[in-house]
Parts: C-alpha cells; structure tokens; sequence
C-alpha cells in the first residue's frame, strides 16, 4: 500500500496484523494496510466478502479478533476525536418512516460524545447551514427525509457527515439501491470533493466499474475477496502543499 | 354525574392520569421508533408480578412492581445482547416470566382478587396520594433524563450505527430508555391496567407518525392525542363507571381509525 516514493503524509488508519473470523469461517486474514492523509480508498468486494466486517472494525463497532487498528495514530480503543471522522451509511440503514426533516437529519452529524450535555449554539445552527449549502439541499431542508428521492437522501447524509469539516470521510455503499444516473452523479461529487478538499475517502462499495475511473484499473492490495483500490494523496498534491496544509491547521 | 368528576379520588385520577398521558408517549416515541413496541407490554406483566408480591408480602404493591420492572429491563437488555440476531426472543422470556410469576404468586395469595383486577385493567378509584407522588416523581425524572438526552436519544433511535461513530454511549442510553420505560409502566398500571399500558406508549406515536413532519412536532402531537386520550377516557368512566383503561385505549383507536381515513381522504 505503500507509495515507493518519499511520502510527507501522516497515516491516518493504520491496520496492522488483523484477522476476523466468524466461528469457522476466516474473513480477514493476517491484513496490514495503511491510509495516508488524502488517500481515496476503494474497498470493493462481492456480498459476504467481509468488506463491511472491516469497516465495523475500523470505526470500532465491532473488535478485531486479533491485530491492531490505529486511527490518527491511537488505538481505536481509546480513540475519542470521533468529530474528525464523517460517516455516510447505506441508504437502506434508517427507517424511511422515521418523522425527521433534512434539517434535524444534518444537525445530528454535531452530536458526538463531547457534544453530550452540552446546548447546540448559534454556531452549530450555522454550521448546519453551511453543510445545507454546500450540499445545495437549502430548500428541502424543512422536507421529511423519507419523502426524498435516494440520491437526495445520499446528499443529506453526505451534508450531515461533512458538518464537522472532518479530515476522514468514510462512506458505507453509499449507492446502493440508487439509480445509474443518480450514483454517475454522486461519484462525481465526491471526487470533486477529493480533488479539491484536503480530506481522506474511504469508501466501501460493490460496484467495480464506478471505482475503477478514479482509482485506477488494478487493485494496489488483496485481502480474501476485499480488493483495495487506492489514489494516492501524492499523486493530487506535493508535500509543500501539505506543509502549507498543516501551518494552516 | 357531576359529583364524581368533582371527587377527590376523580381528581387524584386525572392528576395522575395527565402526568402518565405525558411520560408515556415521551418515552413511545424513543421505542416505537426503535421498533422496540412490545417492550412495554412485556414490561406491565412483569410489573403485575410485582404487585402481586407486594400484595402477598404486604408491601406498597407499586414499589414492588417499579422493583421487578427494572430488574427486568435489565434482564432484557442482558438476553438482547445474548441473542443479538433474535432481539425480540428476549421480550417473549422476560412476558412469559413475568405472567408465570404474577400467576404463581395470585394463587398464593387467593384473597386479594378484586384489587389485582384493578392492576389489569385500570381503576379510577384506587390511586392514592402516595400514588401521586410516584407518577409525580417518575414525570420528573423522564421529561429531565430526556431533556439531557434528547439529541443523542434522537441519534440513537434513527441510526444506531452513526450513534456509535459518533462516540456516543449506546448500551448506556439503550438501558436508560429501558429503564425508564419500566419507570412509566409500573406508575401507568394503576390507571390504565397492565394489559393496556403498552396502547398509551405506542398509540398516540403511530398517530402522530401519520401527521408529523418532523421529530419534535410529532413528539409534541403524541403527547397531545396522548393527553386527549387520557383526559377523555377518565371521564367517561367516571360518568358510566366503566374501567379507564379500556375508555382510554379505545379513545385511542378512534382517533388512529379517524386519522387513518382523513389521511387516505386527503391523499386520494
């Protein structure tokens, strides 16, 4: 996973020496991989292949049976900046009855652990408005999410996982169950994103021949039947950007 | 037919009985939504084990019923994790436990029938000022516990998995609900009875998923057909003497059935 050449960027998963079985059956098997900063990760694999296994692991949902998993350099067990991670899940993941507007969805990309207790201010309201805009969902903000189309409902859960400006965006089959046209247009928005935002992709999905385009033919890595598609943040920016990066920060 | 409204027991009921009317669909929202309906039901008849203990022991029946209700909402939680594929296995052991139980301990206890019934199926009569002051306690306890939780509780109730992603406690607030549910439930038994406790919590929140855009207008429209409901059922077996679980349940059920036919006149 390594590029040969000289790499400025920090590592922000570390997978080290990880396996995963289910009683009898082994579904990662002795995995090191790491994501540097700016990385596009594709993990794609048939049903079963253990590509959402990996992912509960990675986000700590689920322990790794044995091996290590860092991100941003702690251990996952201790991890505690979850606001600098973006999750957008599968669109089939909340029930589509649930009484809840575009707004209030977005908004809960703010409630993490160091939000508990604590009042929303006018602040986090704006932020809101702000994710509202990029997405350009302005005017179905007030609209119940289920009443949405999926590729609308793609662009809620994408504003709400970018509210917190996060350095790593994981998306979870982000298109399934959406239409050709639709998931053609979703790709495009998130690449635009890589290519112009200082932010890490990992994104987990089914669909070869979306990945392929922007990833590359070949896969970098293998594991069981995960194939790992990669871009590399080297190949988008040169390490002064990233020093400039980092003063910035 | 004045009189009785104007009773003191009648105004113990309503008191009681609007405080309930709140609690219940505050916390049915957070489990209907988690698809976690029959938790109360299973709930109210572990409760009823309770009061039937308390009854054999001569202890408050209430206290004792809040005591086995939350000892079961921790059991239920405990088997949800053994039996993670077949969460709602744990609710069918926990129900069947709590009705082998309360049947052991009614045969125990034979003479004390006609008060047991009035834990099944509600009463107006019997809540007392002790009562009072426990639906008034668990009130207090439920609108702060979700007031400090209501964002997270939100999280936890649309997407269980971004509420881990995000840090936040989830086998914590999954025990808390539970908890506060067997909190409502066991105050709830002695107005709406056992075997209709679960209607208050589930009810007025499937109304209110028909009619609500979003999250807090249907919690506010839950509590209101909630408290229309309660306030409406008492009444009427006040005045034909009837029990106010089964006026109030079916005041419900009208007002589903009636929303039901307005929403499919509108959307026609």
């Amino acid at each position: 996973m390594e590029p040969a050449a000289q790499d400025c960027h920090q590592p922000i998963i570390q997978i080290k020496n990880v396996s995963f079985h289910y009683r009898d059956q082994q579904v990662i098997k002795d995995l090191n991989f790491t994501i540097k900063e700016r990385d596009f990760v594709g993990m794609v694999g048939s049903n079963g292949a253990g590509k959402t296994t990996l992912l509960r692991m990675i986000v700590g949902l689920l322990p790794a049976v044995e091996g290590s998993i860092e991100l941003f350099g702690q251990p996952i067990r201790k991890f505690q900046d979850w606001e600098r991670i973006g999750y957008v899940p599968q669109k089939n993941s909340f029930n589509p009855l649930f009484p809840a507007t575009v707004r209030e969805v977005v908004m809960s990309g703010l409630y993490n652990r160091k939000k508990m207790f604590r009042r929303l201010t006018r602040l986090d309201h704006q932020k809101c408005e702000d994710a509202l805009e990029v997405m350009r969902i302005q005017d179905i903000a007030d609209k119940r999410i289920g009443a949405l189309s999926g590729g609308q409902q793609q662009r809620v859960f994408l504003a709400r996982a970018l509210i917190n400006r996060p350095d790593l965006l994981i998306l979870d089959e982000p298109t399934i169950g959406i239409d050709a046209e639709t998931q053609a247009g979703f790709f495009e928005l998130i690449t635009h994103m890589h290519a112009h935002h200082h932010m890490t992709f990992l994104m987990v999905t089914h669909d070869l021949d979306m990945v392929k385009d922007y990833l590359g033919e070949s896969p970098v890595s293998q594991n069981g039947k995960i194939q790992f598609y990669v871009r590399h943040s080297h190949e988008i920016e040169n390490c002064a950007e990233v020093d400039l990066q980092h003063s910035l920060v | 037919m004045l009189d009785i409204l104007l009773s003191d027991f009648f105004q113990r009921a309503l008191i009681g009985g609007v405080l309930i009317g709140l609690t219940a669909p505050l916390i049915g929202i957070f489990l209907v939504l988690r698809r976690l309906s029959m938790i109360g039901d299973t709930l109210s008849h572990v409760t009823i084990a309770g009061v039937a203990l308390g009854f054999l022991i001569e202890v408050y029946p209430l206290a004792a019923g809040l005591v086995f209700a939350v000892l079961a909402s921790f059991a239920i939680e405990k088997l949800r994790k053994a039996y993670k594929s077949y969460a709602e296995l744990s609710i069918a052991i926990i129900m069947s436990g709590g009705v082998a139980l309360a049947s052991l301990f009614f045969t125990l206890g034979m003479g004390y029938n006609t008060d047991v019934m009035s834990y099944l199926f509600g009463s107006i009569y019997t809540l007392d000022t002790t009562d009072i002051y426990m639906v008034g306690g668990v009130t207090i306890i439920v609108i702060a516990v979700v007031v400090m939780f209501f964002k997270e509780f939100f999280l936890l109730s649309f997407e269980e998995d971004a509420a881990s992603v995000s840090g936040l406690p989830v086998k914590m607030m999954n025990m808390i609900i539970t908890v506060l549910t067997a909190l409502v439930v066991s105050t709830a038994i002695k107005i709406v009875g056992a075997l209709l406790v679960s209607a208050l919590l589930t009810i007025p929140v499937a109304i209110s998923l028909l009619l609500a855009r979003s999250f807090r207008s249907s919690i506010v429209l839950s509590v209101i057909i909630s408290e229309i409901a309660v306030i409406g059922g008492l009444m009427l077996a006040g005045v034909f003497n009837l029990a106010p679980g089964a006026t109030i349940v079916l005041l419900l059920i009208s007002l589903l059935i009636v929303t039901l036919v307005g929403k499919k006149g509108f959307t026609t």
